[in-house]
């Protein structure tokens, strides 16, 4: 059996802990080292080298870098860690469902949405600057139908505290790269495996290590980041949100609790929508915080709930090599045993009922494949205050609620994606001015739905630079 | 203190130093009022059935410290005490009573062997600096003495740990961060404005001081360390990177109840694993098995830490501290077991390593 070591990398020195955290994959053992929070607060003064050397290269040529990191991240053979060892694609996606649950399938397909992040990261920067030259990164000012725009940065780090369950999240830091802001990143305790892969990509495609901290670390570790970083994004539940509000430059990804409401134009013609919507309650193993989880309709509740109901037990959990496989395993068996506890208990409350119950081939808990799986869950739901109308859970689980379209947006409460089924022009505006949707698809659309020019979650260009009125006649760029 | 015997010498150093201390605590003209009235109780002699130090494991049951809560101190005091007034010591207490122990000259012989232990080169001569809890503590007398039994002078900036408990529990972490850095920049400031050679802090302040300044430059010679859980990555870095591979580092393990256990010294094999050697005879350490205390665990096996004091002012049977470590072999400085990696107990059953993730 091979040894592969992932070491914490300090801004372009590799670093082997005597704290490693050890995972068996195949044949191989894959010891990350551990950073401990005083070794990653002695290596926070020492990014402005990271921003020297990424201010050396021209934006324009980073982002060449980043188009060629996507190629390298989706095909390349990379380095495994500090070893020759090499790791192709596919043993990227074998390992990662190891470690994750997370079948083939999905793990591709997060490849692809990381590839596509990385290679359209010209499209990207355009929305997210609203179309300012890259020249922004290199002088700080730019000339926009004659006028002196000049924005600066507000930090000189983004720190990131990633999450485990969607390798997909790591989309979101690669743009600061191309901005010239360097990363200070926590991988996920289960999912080392992304953020190195995607870091290896980017060095041999040109990017300076020193633009790079990896930082397998413990909790204290991650708050050293969030606190030590000029800004930072921990991803978390409630929980999170409310430790970390009182700090204005970390900005938290809590729960989703995505949403899809039919508007009245729709409410009879459900049957003909009900493909997005088992795709945004199901797609990526239900793990995505962009995943549907409450469904609003003003009548028909029954009836929808039903199909959707149907189609959702229908999937089954499949080997983790296998093509169609959906359901991703649970890491943890434990968490799914909790959250199969959890449920049971709320249905205990009247006023739900889960409809898949009688439609799926078993228990919603199931060990086989050799993981643990909690089987789709639809919840039809009487009351907006039942513990489980507006919740979510890491697997394919959601509500299906009877609201009058006039009252949906009292009481959705925030919702990170929104999808409005509806053509009612009235309606929209109102949906387009309610502050409680982050990002709102209007049409009959999946949540899962992503388009590169729009921002994710927040505008992380907003986030990392500021605008600074420039007034005068001196310019001398 | 390193010792010259053997091991089975200090083994019957050991036993003898036994029967001395039982026959002082279980005498009506030297004991003290608790341990006179609990052999009443218990309905045994523990000066006709103790003879060697392994009956105390047979004998005693585990010391139930919530006694040095809920007990007046005055009824610890032995006889031959009685005329000395007494230093009271505590420890815990973030809220409610603290556990208080009396103690007259105790301190002085622990961290006089300390002293001993490390020569002139390890702390060099010159100003001592305690950055750390004072108050009620025995650490400050103990830090101040130590300086003072080496010829030298220690300043002090204290930190009231119940106070930064209390305000992690409230969820205060701005608050606490707040008090650790004006804790810290009072002691950069004596750092500067002061010659300061040797240094006590916490594992934690020492790390954060040094965020602030490179502590070779301010002069340091030697650190000595008490207070948390190091683990060896831990040691490492504090070794290589917050005290730059140039100044002494002397880690220790101790409390109130036990004193100061000292730290072999590391070597290329210990890959940065420390072990501690408790001052035995007055204090010895023992790992046993969770499940029955009874029982030694076998050597580079985790266990509970089991504590037995035994000195004219006090006496402490078979404690169970809220630590397990490793159970090291005896070696040349130190003929007795050592006690390796000590944690938290507990975090045997969780994951490797504690807290990470």
């Amino acid at each position: 059996m091979s040894t592969i070591h992932i070491p914490v990398l300090r801004f372009g020195t590799a670093y082997r802990s005597l704290d490693v955290i050890k995972f068996t994959v195949g044949d191989k053992t894959i010891e990350v080292s551990v950073a401990n929070s005083g070794l990653i607060r002695r290596d926070l003064p020492k990014l402005s080298a990271s921003v020297a050397a990424l201010q050396e290269i021209p934006a324009e040529t980073l982002v060449g870098y980043m188009e060629k990191a996507a190629e390298l991240y989706l095909h390349g053979h990379l380095p495994w860690g500090d070893g020759p060892e090499l790791q192709s694609p596919d043993d990227y996606v074998a390992a990662l469902s190891q470690l994750t649950g997370l079948p083939y399938s999905l793990g591709r397909g997060n490849m692809a949405k990381v590839h596509a992040a990385m290679s359209n990261i010209r499209k990207v920067l355009d929305g997210l600057t609203r179309g300012l030259s890259l020249d922004i990164f290199d002088t700080g000012v730019v000339d926009q139908d004659g006028l002196a725009v000049n924005f600066f940065p507000q930090t000189n780090s983004l720190g990131v505290l990633l999450p485990s369950n969607s390798p997909g999240v790591n989309s979101l830091w690669l743009p600061a790269l191309a901005m010239k802001i360097p990363v200070v990143l926590k991988p996920g305790r289960e999912d080392p495996l992304t953020p190195f892969r995607l870091i290896q990509a980017m060095i041999a495609a040109g990017f300076p290590r020193a633009a790079f901290g990896f930082f397998p670390t413990s909790h204290d570790g991650g708050d050293t980041i969030l606190y030590g970083t000029g800004r930072a994004v921990a991803f978390g539940n409630d929980t999170t949100l409310k430790k970390y509000a009182p700090y204005r430059h970390i900005q938290v990804h809590g729960s989703g609790r995505s949403k899809i409401l039919l508007g009245d134009d729709y409410a009879d013609d459900w049957a003909n929508h009900l493909d997005p919507i088992v795709h945004a309650i199901s797609a990526n193993g239900g793990r995505s915080c962009i995943n549907c989880s409450s469904v609003l309709i003003g009548k028909n509740r029954d009836a929808l709930a039903d199909a959707l109901a149907r189609k959702l037990a229908a999937i089954e959990p499949l080997p983790r090599d296998h093509p169609d496989a959906i359901l991703s395993g649970f890491a943890n068996p434990k968490m799914a045993k909790g959250i199969d506890e959890r449920l049971e208990e709320f249905l205990r409350t009247p006023g739900a009922v889960d409809l898949t119950a009688k439609y799926r081939n078993g228990p919603r808990l199931v060990e086989v494949h050799g993981q643990t799986f909690l089987r789709p869950t639809l919840i039809v739901c009487d009351d907006l205050d039942h513990p489980l109308a507006n919740t979510e859970y890491g697997f394919p689980f959601a509500s299906v609620l009877q609201v009058p379209q006039a009252k949906m947006l009292d009481v959705i409460g925030e919702s990170l994606v929104v999808s409005a089924f509806t053509k009612d022009a009235d309606w929209s505006a109102d949906l387009m001015t309610s502050t409680n949707i982050e990002r709102l698809n209007l049409g009959p659309y999946s949540t899962m739905r992503v388009q590169w020019e729009q921002p994710h979650e927040g505008n992380l260009f907003e986030f990392l630079y500021r605008r600074r009125a420039l007034q005068g006649d001196l310019l001398a760029v | 203190m390193s010792s010259t015997l053997t091991v089975p010498q200090a083994q019957a150093a050991l036993d003898a130093h036994t029967r001395k201390l039982i026959k002082w605590h279980f005498s009506p003209e030297t004991g003290c009022d608790y341990w006179l009235k609990w052999a009443k109780q218990a309905g045994w002699d523990p000066r006709k059935e103790i003879t060697c130090f392994a009956d105390i494991a047979q004998k005693f049951p585990h010391f139930d410290d919530d006694v040095l809560r809920t007990e007046q101190p005055e009824r610890f005091v032995p006889k031959a005490y009685a005329k000395r007034p007494y230093n009271v010591f505590e420890t815990g207490g973030t809220t409610g009573m603290p556990k208080q122990r009396v103690g007259w000259d105790d301190y002085k012989t622990d961290y006089e062997e300390y002293s001993d232990h490390y020569g002139p080169k390890f702390f060099p001569k010159g100003n001592w600096l305690m950055v750390g809890p004072t108050g009620p503590r025995r650490l400050r007398l103990a830090v101040e003495h130590l300086a003072n039994y080496r010829g030298d002078s220690c300043y002090f900036v204290d930190l009231d740990p119940r106070f930064v408990k209390r305000l992690i529990g409230a969820g205060e972490m701005a608050m606490a961060r707040k008090y650790q850095e004006h804790v810290i920049d009072q002691a950069a400031t004596i750092l500067r404005h002061r010659k300061i050679v040797n240094m006590f802090t916490t594992p934690r302040l020492l790390e954060n001081l040094a965020e602030r300044m490179s502590l070779v430059q301010a002069g340091l010679k030697g650190v000595f360390v008490g207070g948390t859980t190091m683990t060896p990555q831990y040691v490492r870095f504090v070794v290589e990177e917050v005290l730059e591979n140039k100044i002494n580092f002397a880690p220790t393990y101790g409390n109130t109840l036990m004193g100061l256990a000292i730290s072999r010294k590391l070597t290329k094999a210990d890959n940065y694993s420390l072990t501690y050697y408790a001052p035995q005879p007055r204090a010895t350490l023992r790992i046993v098995n969770p499940d029955n205390p009874s029982e030694l665990v076998p050597y580079n096996e985790y266990g509970r830490v089991e504590l037995t004091t035994m000195t004219k002012e006090f006496f402490v049977p078979r404690f169970l501290e809220r630590d397990e470590a490793i159970r090291r072999p005896p070696c040349a400085e130190f003929p007795w077991d050592g006690v390796g990696d000590v944690r938290p107990f507990q975090s045997l059953t969780k994951t490797i390593i504690e807290g990470v993730y």
